[in-house]
């Protein structure tokens, strides 16, 4: 039930002026949530959010909206728990209703090898605050009993994990809340404005070029996705980043509820089901590092027969649309947060193929980081040296899917 | 659309018998041994636009050829 009584959402546009406190490039969930929670948790108001298109039309709206924190190291669990947290809350705290829904989360293992990993993944889970818990084949089937636990005699399904707090939300809802939570506090967001440059003094960074003219700022944060190398080289920095495509498909409508969200690493898909009742499917990302919005057959054909085997009635559904985003995939598969090096520049990225879910608690830190010039002890895990320092978070808990 | 990349040995094959291989481009300014390690292990140009790189024909002749491509569009050159 919609219990949130429906207003238009009120956003305001501004001229642009020619100086800031800080300037956010990117106005997708991460640039638009990190000036929030600035005008929110810190006053800082005087902040312009800078989108080269419209707010949320990139990697903001083409991802599956998957919420959860069921990651594979402990430095991952506890930011993305955060991020669980504040979602579940983020309806009250905007008066917007995002569709925010819990569902569960079932990982399921097709091997001895893979029952070894989802009991990693429950214990790391349960040790570091996330609610995951080992279920054997009979409770996957109550959770889910679409699931053919035979895996059409191929992929038999033997064990999984199933995270408790998994969730999806409504991803256009989630910008608009945000932009208007930020706007309502006085922060300009400017559409349609491209970053062309950065403005310079010595090797600090005190401004943007746009296709509206110079903006000078204190700091400058590239919450970009897709574009984030360009962007980083204007300042001068190198970044561990390749961009790949991800696409993503819907069915028709499925008469039945699937409450579950169901995702197989072994299988290299994950499956829900949308508001719409459509079936969500996603994938893997593309092989080829490409910022192409470009989809295709093959990702249809391949997707589909490994998800059948374990969800037989889809074979009956038909492709409703195909869409594609672009993934910034870091070495480690973990994201990119904080002090880059380079002075007034902060940087949020590596977002890969795990963004969504991280829109309000990267948002949160990254404000506190611009707010205090401190890295909170949340995200310092996260740093651009950590390559550097050969402190890399390979994280098997993302790798695979979403 | 798929793309199908022109293999020299087997004609133009789908991308997905294929492995990605990069052409490693450490800058000629980073001098020091250790930063040029580092930079070579994780740093990536990520180019927009064509760029030269390498591809492994897996699941064919096994042989690797280097191909031209727009990263903006996909669009194999010649």
């Amino acid at each position: 039930m919609n219990e949130f009584i429906e207003k238009k959402v009120r956003l305001t546009w501004h001229e642009p002026k020619r100086s800031y406190d800080v300037v956010i490039v990117g106005g997708g969930g991460h640039g638009l949530a990190t000036a929030y929670y600035l005008a929110t948790r810190h006053g800082i108001t005087n902040v312009a959010v800078l989108e080269r298109n419209y707010i949320g039309g990139g990697n903001s709206g083409r991802n599956t909206t998957v919420i959860r924190s069921n990651y594979g190291i402990p430095e991952a669990v506890r930011f993305y728990q955060r991020s669980v947290d504040l979602y579940k809350s983020l309806e009250q705290e905007t008066d917007r209703w995002v569709m925010h829904k819990e569902k569960g989360l079932l990982w399921l293992a097709h091997t001895e090898a893979g029952i070894r990993a989802e009991r990693a993944r429950a214990s790391v889970n349960t040790a570091f605050g996330a609610k995951t818990d080992y279920v054997g084949p009979e409770e996957i089937k109550k959770i889910c009993p679409q699931l053919d636990l035979t895996g059409a005699g191929v992929w038999p399904i033997v064990g999984g994990s199933y995270h408790h707090e998994g969730a999806t939300a409504r991803h256009d809802r989630v910008v608009w809340a945000f932009a208007e939570g930020a706007m309502q506090r006085g922060v300009h967001v400017h559409q349609r404005t491209a970053v062309t440059g950065l403005l310079k003094d010595g090797d600090r960074v005190t401004g943007v070029v746009t296709n509206a003219g110079p903006i000078s700022a204190n700091i400058v944060l590239s919450a970009v996705g897709g574009h984030v190398t360009t962007l980083g080289a204007m300042a001068g920095l190198r970044l561990p980043i390749r961009t790949h495509p991800l696409q993503a498909y819907v069915t028709n409508h499925y008469a039945q509820q699937f409450d579950a969200i169901v995702a197989s690493t072994a299988l290299l898909f994950y499956a829900s089901q949308t508001a719409r009742g459509e079936m969500l499917i996603g994938a893997e990302i593309d092989r080829q590092p490409s910022y192409s919005y470009r989809s295709g057959h093959h990702l249809l054909q391949s997707c589909s027969h490994r998800a059948i085997t374990l969800l037989p009635f889809l074979r009956d559904l038909r492709v409703l649309r195909q869409w594609t985003g672009v993934c910034d995939m870091s070495p480690d598969y973990s994201p990119i947060m904080g002090k880059t090096g380079v002075d007034g520049y902060y940087i949020t990225t590596g977002w890969g193929t795990w963004g969504f879910k991280a829109i309000p608690a990267s948002g949160e830190q990254m404000a506190q980081l611009i707010a205090t010039g401190e890295t909170p002890a949340l995200i310092a895990p996260f740093a651009l040296d950590r390559f550097a320092k050969d402190r890399t978070l390979a994280d098997r808990g993302s790798a695979g899917t979403h | 659309m798929n793309i199908h990349i022109p293999c020299p040995h087997c004609g133009p094959r789908p991308i997905q018998e294929f492995v990605y291989g990069e052409i490693p481009d450490v800058p000629a300014t980073i001098t020091d041994p250790d930063a040029r390690d580092l930079d070579r292990a994780f740093m990536r140009k990520n180019p927009e636009g064509p760029t030269v790189e390498r591809w492994f024909h897996t699941y064919g002749c096994r042989r690797w050829l280097t191909l031209r491509r727009d990263t903006r569009t996909d669009e194999i050159l010649a």
